[in-house]
């Protein structure tokens, strides 16, 4: 998959969760997923549950500590399918 | 540390809300799946005087407290119990982190109510479940998809 698709299905799955709206539209790869987009911590699971089910992979806790930014979750999937 | 499965009356023991925001009686059923819980509202709690003077109905935010207390924090024990024993049990607290819920009946003063809820996923202490309150009639009260999260204690 290309990293700019992978991108857009993660900020598609991110953006459900984000409380600021207007913060989506421009984010890039360094975007803060928690302090930018203002996504609950208590939401970051669901966040991972989607990537999970989205693109078929195993994310373990270690794993997911690991994403603070957009780019660290494109990256994390991007090294999963690979 | 050593996972401990343990039972319904325990898992009771450890519920931290205590009265007068206790809205569990009684634990049937509990297994890292599950768990099935009976609560009577008693007719002389105090919130009836005011919800409505005249025509007390159970409030529906404490519906849904009851169904958290059982469906979230009771399974929530019980599943940390079995991965960390005890000792992961007094270290956390289990708070409220999203609902989606819907009313279809109303809870008067005196009614017992049963609760079961069913395990959707249990991941990096966010526990969240599926949750159904009946009336002994079998009038479905509330259903809702709720969770919870485990907190260190301490960081409160």
């Amino acid at each position: 998959m290309a990293r700019d698709e992978t991108f857009g299905k993660v900020m598609e799955i991110i953006g459900r969760y984000a409380k600021n709206k207007d913060a989506i539209e421009g984010a890039t790869e360094d975007t803060n997923i928690l302090e930018d987009l203002k996504v609950n911590s208590a939401r970051l699971v669901d966040v991972i549950l989607d990537f999970e089910d989205e693109f078929d992979i195993e994310v373990d806790d270690e794993d997911a500590d690991a994403v603070n930014t957009v780019g660290d979750a494109v990256t994390l999937i991007e090294a999963k399918l690979a | 540390m050593t996972g401990a499965a343990l039972l319904p009356h325990q898992v009771l023991d450890l519920l931290p809300q205590r009265e007068p925001f206790r809205f569990v009686d009684e634990i049937l059923e509990v297994s890292k799946r599950h768990i099935v819980a009976h609560y009577t509202f008693p007719a002389d709690l105090d919130f009836y005087r005011g919800h409505f003077p005249g025509n007390p109905v159970t409030p529906g935010v404490i519906l849904l407290e009851c169904i958290a207390q059982v469906g979230v924090v009771a399974l929530g024990i019980y599943l940390v119990a079995l991965e960390g024993g005890l000792e992961a049990v007094d270290s956390r607290l289990s708070l409220f982190a999203d609902a989606d819920v819907d009313f279809s009946g109303v809870v008067r003063p005196g009614d017992r109510v049963t609760v079961s809820a069913k395990k959707k996923f249990f991941r990096r202490g966010k526990l969240r479940s599926e949750a159904e309150m009946h009336l002994d009639d079998g009038t479905l009260v509330c259903s809702a998809t709720i969770s919870g999260i485990a907190v260190p204690r301490l960081n409160l």
